[in-house]
């Protein structure tokens, strides 16, 4: 699905990743965690195609081709998803207008035909469901007014339109209540089949209670210095951070 | 040293009295004044205050020497017509009976024709010659223009369409008197097209307009002139008490655009709301200049303007609010918001507030900047590409504005102009 190599990426020139890698087959669920400043959201913000960041050297490979030669679009209709840390307020564009903007777009980007109004609207519905938000905000402005857990429903939402090949939930459980944390790991749960795979990337155990990862890793100082299976999030649940931050600190990397 | 200021406005003014249709409706002391005031003040160029970004007199000087007011009278007007409404037709400020709508519930006729009592009350009585130099060039020479007197409630919405439609450099001044009555309420739609192949137009519009007791106005302005057109648009609103004048302008086309829109609060409880919504391309000036006076305590004014410039183009916005003495709980608010696509783009905007009262609530904002890069990233990482990402932001900035039009097939008409523009 994707491979990452030796990933730099520096941002007004200071380097935050400093040499990632990382293969995610289809099927799996890793789990990327780190203490703050880390480097977690540069990982996130780097593969969705966020212009901020330089990217000074390594590779990505999704599905065959070069990730970074692609526009952020481009990355999104060869099947990436971004659920973002912290989802954008649009006053003016309707959630079902960009949605169906957006999934348009995917298709045409793919030769399909546009999807019939009628299909659309089934589909909204459908999904709608899976995350359990309310219609009304579907009709609203994007995420205009809507809550923290509202945002976060509305992200999985939009991935379940869109159907990714590769999601990356990026800090996904920061500012959800418990009841909302469970409703957006359902959704995530039930979108996983054996052909997408999931990035979910936390800085706490409790999601991962929910979305059970088939493999954990450790960033820190903007390197991977820790890899595992589930076991390795219980792990630095029960020793916290400051292991890992004795264990790697003089190393210097 | 020759006077060059003298000299175009002296050029005009000789040009305008020979040519121009004799202004026999309009008082005689408001001509004289109004000549006396073209004459000492001239065309205002960039030195004068309220035309600092918008020279006109430089506008005159490169197209205006010789006017030849040469009509076309090829007209395809009705394309342009709305359903549903009342449809009035005025060609090159001249109102035309047979090309318009039978005028059901409304009084309609040219100002040549209008009742005298009335006019001697209203006629220029709000438009100030001594004020201004466009309010004196349309005094003084005048087009027979346009009077419509409202009573009662007008069911269907009243649109006047203004074409101008010249082959010759031509200056225009069409003039337009609007009495609602007590009580009464209509829906105005002015809507501003041009055609022929004239090399240049100048096109000063005038309108006076008064809202009597408890009236309520709901009027909309569609400026869609072609690249040689230059309008000067002047509306003098008098507002009396519980009266309500609410004011939405749409600026797509025209060469250079400048909309003097004053509204006078002359008494207590009256209502003013000003929208307005352009976009500019190319080397377009739209410069959208608003006044409003509130004279009396209680009043409300709201005020919001949205501009979006691309290329060359420039964008002005100049809003003042006047609370005077006796203006007591005054509720005046007034925003302006702009999105600039080019490097090469201007917009300047200058919110004013002379507040001589003390018990009033009034603010003001302003903001201008690009499209918002974290909305365009969210909307591109969902595979939605660059230039359709920025439309959707670019309509939703819009939004606002063109869903305040209630009349269904103008806000139609509007959304396609609106995206056309973009």
């Amino acid at each position: 699905m994707i491979t990452i190599k030796n990933l730099h990426a520096s941002i007004n020139g200071k380097e935050i990743l400093r040499g990632i890698n990382l293969e995610v087959k289809a099927g799996e669920v890793h789990a990327i965690m780190g203490p703050n400043g880390s480097g977690k959201s540069t990982l996130s913000s780097v593969l969705a195609g966020r212009e901020d960041y330089e990217v000074t050297e390594g590779e990505v490979v999704f599905n065959g081709k070069d990730l970074l030669e692609l526009s952020p679009e481009d990355r999104a209709r060869e099947g990436i998803f971004l659920a973002f840390q912290y989802p954008v307020e649009i006053p003016g564009v309707s959630n079902i207008n960009f949605l169906k903007t957006a999934l348009n777009e995917i298709r045409a980007y793919k030769g399909q035909e546009e999807i019939p109004a009628k299909d659309f609207l089934a589909l909204i519905k459908e999904k709608q469901k899976l995350v359990e938000l309310d219609a009304k905000l579907a009709n609203r402005s994007v995420n205009e007014g809507f809550s923290g857990g509202e945002k976060k429903r509305n992200e999985i939402f939009q991935m379940a339109v869109l159907e990714p090949k590769l999601a990356i939930l990026d800090e996904t459980d920061s500012g959800l209540d418990i009841d909302a944390l469970r409703i957006v790991a359902n959704g995530v749960n039930k979108l996983k089949t054996k052909d997408n795979a999931t990035i979910v990337i936390t800085h706490y155990q409790r999601l991962l209670d929910y979305i059970v990862p088939d493999f954990v890793h450790i960033l820190y100082k903007g390197r991977i210095v820790k890899s595992g299976g589930k076991e390795l999030a219980l792990e630095l649940e029960a020793k916290g951070y400051d292991d890992i931050k004795d264990q790697f600190e003089d190393a210097t990397l | 040293m020759i006077d060059t200021k003298t000299n175009i406005t002296q050029t005009i003014i000789d040009s305008l009295s020979t040519s121009g249709n004799k202004v026999s409706f309009m008082p005689d002391a408001s001509v004289l004044d109004a000549v006396r005031f073209l004459e000492e003040k001239g065309i205002p160029n960039a030195k004068h205050e309220e035309y600092k970004y918008c020279n006109l007199e430089a506008v005159f000087r490169r197209d205006f020497k010789s006017i030849s007011n040469q009509f076309s009278s090829q007209l395809g007007v009705a394309g342009h017509k709305l359903a549903g409404c009342i449809n009035l037709v005025l060609v090159n400020g001249t109102y035309h009976a047979e090309l318009s709508d039978k005028a059901e519930g409304i009084t309609v006729s040219t100002l040549h024709e209008a009742d005298k009592a009335i006019l001697a009350k209203h006629l220029s009585r709000y438009a100030d010659v001594n004020a201004d130099a466009f309010v004196a060039m349309n005094t003084a020479f005048c087009s027979s223009g346009l009077f419509i007197h409202i009573r009662g409630v007008a069911e269907k919405p009243i649109h006047i369409l203004n074409v101008i439609s010249a082959n010759g450099i031509s200056l225009v001044n069409p003039r337009q008197l609007i009495i609602a009555e007590k009580n009464a309420e209509a829906t105005l739609i002015e809507s501003f097209i041009s055609e022929g192949d004239a090399p240049a137009v100048f096109h000063n519009h005038l309108t006076e307009i008064f809202v009597d007791e408890n009236a309520k106005i709901k009027s909309y302005r569609l400026q869609q002139e072609g690249s040689k057109v230059t309008q000067v648009n002047t509306t003098e609103a008098i507002v009396k008490r519980y009266g309500n004048y609410t004011t939405n302008t749409f600026t797509f086309g025209g060469s250079l655009v400048r909309n003097n829109l004053h509204v006078v609060l002359a008494d207590d409880h009256g209502e003013a709301h000003l929208n307005g919504l352009f976009v500019t391309g190319g080397s377009q000036l739209v410069d959208n200049h608003t006044l409003v006076d509130h004279q009396k305590p209680n009043c409300e004014s709201n005020e919001l303007y949205k501009g979006i410039a691309k290329d060359k183009s420039t964008g002005i916005f100049n809003g003042k609010i006047f609370v005077r003495k006796d203006a007591q709980k005054t509720n005046a608010y007034q925003s302006s918001k702009n999105i600039l696509l080019s490097d090469d783009a201007t917009i300047n905007t200058k919110p004013q507030l002379e507040i001589y009262a003390d018990d009033v609530k009034c603010s003001h904002g302003t903001s201008t900047g690009k499209v918002d890069e974290n909305a365009l990233f969210y909307l591109k990482a969902r595979g939605i590409g660059d230039a359709s990402a920025r439309r959707l932001l670019l309509q939703a900035f819009a939004q606002e504005l063109i869903e305040k039009v209630e009349v269904e097939v103008l806000q139609e008409r509007i959304l396609y102009l609106f995206e056309k523009a973009l």
